[in-house]
C-alpha cells in the first residue's frame, strides 16, 4: 500500500502540492486526474525519489520511501514515462532488459534477451524490432516498448505517467487494454496519472482528483459519474464553466 | 530605481558566481566518488574512450600539423631579426610540448566533447531518460558522469602526446622543406633540447584538461533547463566554461611547473 500523508511541495513560489494525502491500497489500479500543471507527476515522482517533497510523509507498505536501501527500494517499482524516456543509444530488446543486464537483477545476456522478447511480444511488438534503436520507431510503439521495460523485472508496483498522450485514440485504446490486462495479471499495484477520461474508464479501479495541490474527491471508478463533486463534474464534462478556472 | 540597485546586482551576479563555483566542485568530487566504488559501467567506458580519444585523433592531428607548421614560419622570421633562425627546431618543440599542444588539444576537446556530452545529457534530462536511469536502479552520475570522467582524464594525455608529435612534425616539415634545415639535424636539435619535464607537464595538463572538459559537460547537461533551449544554454554554458577553466589552469600549471 502506498500511502500519501500532508505531502507539500513548492517550486520556489509556486505551491504545487498542498497538503496531498491519499492511499492506494494493495493490488489496485489508482488513476489520479486532475489538469496539466496541478502536481500530478510531481506526486507520482515523489514517491520515487526523483522529487523530494518539502514536507509530509510517503510510505510504502508502510516504510518511508525515502529511507531504507535505494535499490532495492526501486526494484519493487516499474515506470512508463510519458514520452518513452527510452535511451536513444541502447537498442529495443538493451532498453527492455536495462534492469535485467546490470545491477541486483543482473542475468546472463542470452537469457536476458529472450526475457525482453517475451515481454515485447506481450505488449504486442514481433521479435524483429528487438534490434531497432528507438527513434526508428513510432510513438506507439515507443509506448509499448516503453511498456515492456516497465513490466521486464516484474514490478510489484507500476506507474503510468499520461500513458496515452501524442496518440491517436485507436492506440490509446490499444495501450489502455494492455496496461488493464497487464496489471491484473501481474496482480500489481498501479497507480496511473492522466487526464484522459477514456483511459481513465479503462484502467482505473479507483480514482482520485488532484486540484489546488490537494486531493478533491477520492472514490471507485463506478461513483465517479455521480459523485457529487463539482470539481470532478466539470473535470469530466470538460466544461469551461464550474469552479475550476479555465484560462482563455 | 534606487542609487544602491547596481550594486545589488553585482552582488547577486557575484552570489551567482560562487554558487556555481560551489555546485561544480561537489559535482566534480562526487563524480570522482562514484569512478572508485562500485558499479563499474564498462561498456560506458569503452564507448567514451572511443568519442573522446579515437574520433577526436583527426581534429586533433590537423590543429597541430597546421599550428606546428605556422609555428616554425614564425619563429624563422621573428629569429632572423636577431640572426638567431636556427632555434627554430628547439622553440617549436618547447612551444608545442609546453603551452600550443595541450592548450590546443584541451579546446578541440572542449569544442568537440564537451559539446556533446552536454547536448547528450540535457537531451536525456529533457526527455527523462535520466529519471529513468533512476527509475531503474541506476546512479547517473555512476553511468553518465563516471565513465565520461574518467576516459577524458586517460584519453586526453594521450591525444596531447599525438599532438605534441604531429606539431612538431609539422614544423618539422616546414623547416625542412621551406626553410632549408637539415632533416637529420632538425630532429636532433629537437630531441636534444626536450627534457623529460617538458613532457611530463604537458602529459598532467592532458589529464587536467580532459577532467575540466568531461566535467563540464557533464555538469551542464545534468543541470540543463527544459526544451530545446534549456539544451542549447546548457551546451553553449559547458563550451565556455570549458575553455576558460582550461586556460586559466593552464596558467596556474604553468606557474607550478616551470617558475622557479
Amino acid at each position: 500500500m502506498i500511502t500519501f500523508t500532508d505531502v507539500h511541495k513548492s517550486f520556489g513560489p509556486k505551491r504545487v502540492l498542498r497538503g496531498v494525502n491519499l492511499d492506494i491500497p494493495k493490488g489496485e489500479s489508482m488513476v489520479i486526474i486532475g489538469g496539466s500543471g496541478t502536481g500530478k507527476s510531481v506526486a507520482l515522482k515523489s514517491v520515487l525519489g526523483l522529487i523530494t517533497p518539502d514536507s509530509g510523509t510517503i510510505t510504502v507498505d508502510g516504510k518511508d520511501a525515502t529511507q531504507g536501501d535505494r535499490d532495492a527500494f526501486l526494484a519493487r517499482f516499474g515506470m512508463l514515462f510519458q514520452g518513452g524516456a527510452l535511451f536513444d543509444s541502447l537498442t529495443v530488446w538493451q532498453n527492455v532488459a536495462f534492469r535485467l543486464l546490470r545491477g541486483s537483477l543482473k542475468r546472463p545476456k542470452d537469457e536476458a534477451r529472450e526475457i525482453a522478447i517475451e515481454k515485447l511480444r506481450r505488449v504486442g511488438l514481433t521479435p524483429d524490432v528487438a534490434d531497432l534503436f528507438p527513434s526508428e520507431l513510432s510513438g506507439g510503439m515507443q509506448k509499448r516498448v516503453g511498456l515492456a521495460r516497465a513490466i521486464a523485472a516484474e514490478p510489484e508496483i507500476i506507474f503510468f505517467d499520461e500513458p496515452t498522450t501524442g496518440l491517436d485514440p485507436i492506440m490509446s485504446g490499444v495501450i489502455n487494454e494492455l496496461i488493464r490486462e497487464i496489471v491484473v495479471e501481474m496482480g500489481a499495484t498501479a497507480m496511473t496519472i492522466t487526464h484522459d477520461m477514456t483511459s481513465v474508464r479503462a484502467i482505473a479501479d479507483k480514482v482520485a482528483m488532484l486540484h489546488d495541490g490537494v486531493i478533491q474527491w477520492t472514490g471507485p471508478v463506478s461513483q465517479m459519474d455521480s459523485s457529487g463533486d463539482p470539481y470532478l463534474e466539470q473535470f469530466i464534462s470538460g466544461s469551461a464553466e464550474g469552479p475550476i478556472e479555465a484560462v482563455r | 530605481m534606487t542609487l544602491t540597485a547596481p550594486l545589488a546586482a553585482l552582488g547577486r551576479a557575484t552570489l551567482g558566481v560562487l554558487a556555481t563555483i560551489g555546485q561544480v566542485t561537489l559535482f566534480a568530487l562526487s563524480a570522482i566518488t562514484h569512478i572508485f566504488r562500485p558499479p563499474f559501467y564498462a561498456r560506458e567506458f569503452a564507448v567514451a574512450l572511443l568519442n573522446i580519444g579515437w574520433l577526436s585523433l583527426p581534429v586533433v592531428g590537423l590543429t597541430a600539423i597546421f599550428t606546428g607548421g605556422a609555428l616554425a614560419l614564425q619563429i624563422y622570421d621573428g629569429g632572423s631579426r636577431f640572426s638567431a633562425e636556427a632555434v627554430v627546431p628547439q622553440i617549436v618543440a618547447i612551444g608545442m610540448v609546453r603551452e600550443l599542444g595541450p592548450v590546443l588539444v584541451g579546446l578541440m576537446v572542449a569544442a568537440r566533447v564537451t559539446s556533446s556530452i552536454a547536448a547528450e545529457i540535457a537531451t536525456m534530462k529533457v526527455t527523462e531518460q535520466i529519471d529513468a536511469l533512476t527509475t531503474l536502479s541506476t546512479h547517473p552520475m555512476k553511468y553518465l558522469t563516471a565513465p565520461r570522467l574518467l576516459a577524458a582524464v586517460l584519453v586526453v594525455p594521450v591525444l596531447v602526446g599525438i599532438g605534441d608529435i604531429i606539431g612538431i612534425y609539422g614544423g618539422f616539415l616546414v623547416g625542412t622543406q621551406q626553410l632549408g634545415f637539415n632533416p637529420s639535424t632538425y630532429v636532433r636539435n629537437t630531441v636534444d633540447f626536450l627534457q623529460q619535464s617538458d613532457i611530463v607537464s604537458s602529459l598532467i595538463k592532458g589529464a587536467v584538461f580532459g577532467g575540466i572538459a568531461a566535467t563540464m559537460g557533464c555538469y551542464y547537461g545534468m543541470n540543463s533547463g527544459r526544451g530545446a533551449q534549456g539544451v542549447g544554454r546548457a551546451t553553449k554554458a559547458s563550451v565556455q566554461a570549458a575553455a576558460v577553466l582550461i586556460l586559466a589552469a593552464n596558467f596556474l600549471l604553468t606557474s607550478l611547473f616551470f617558475t622557479s
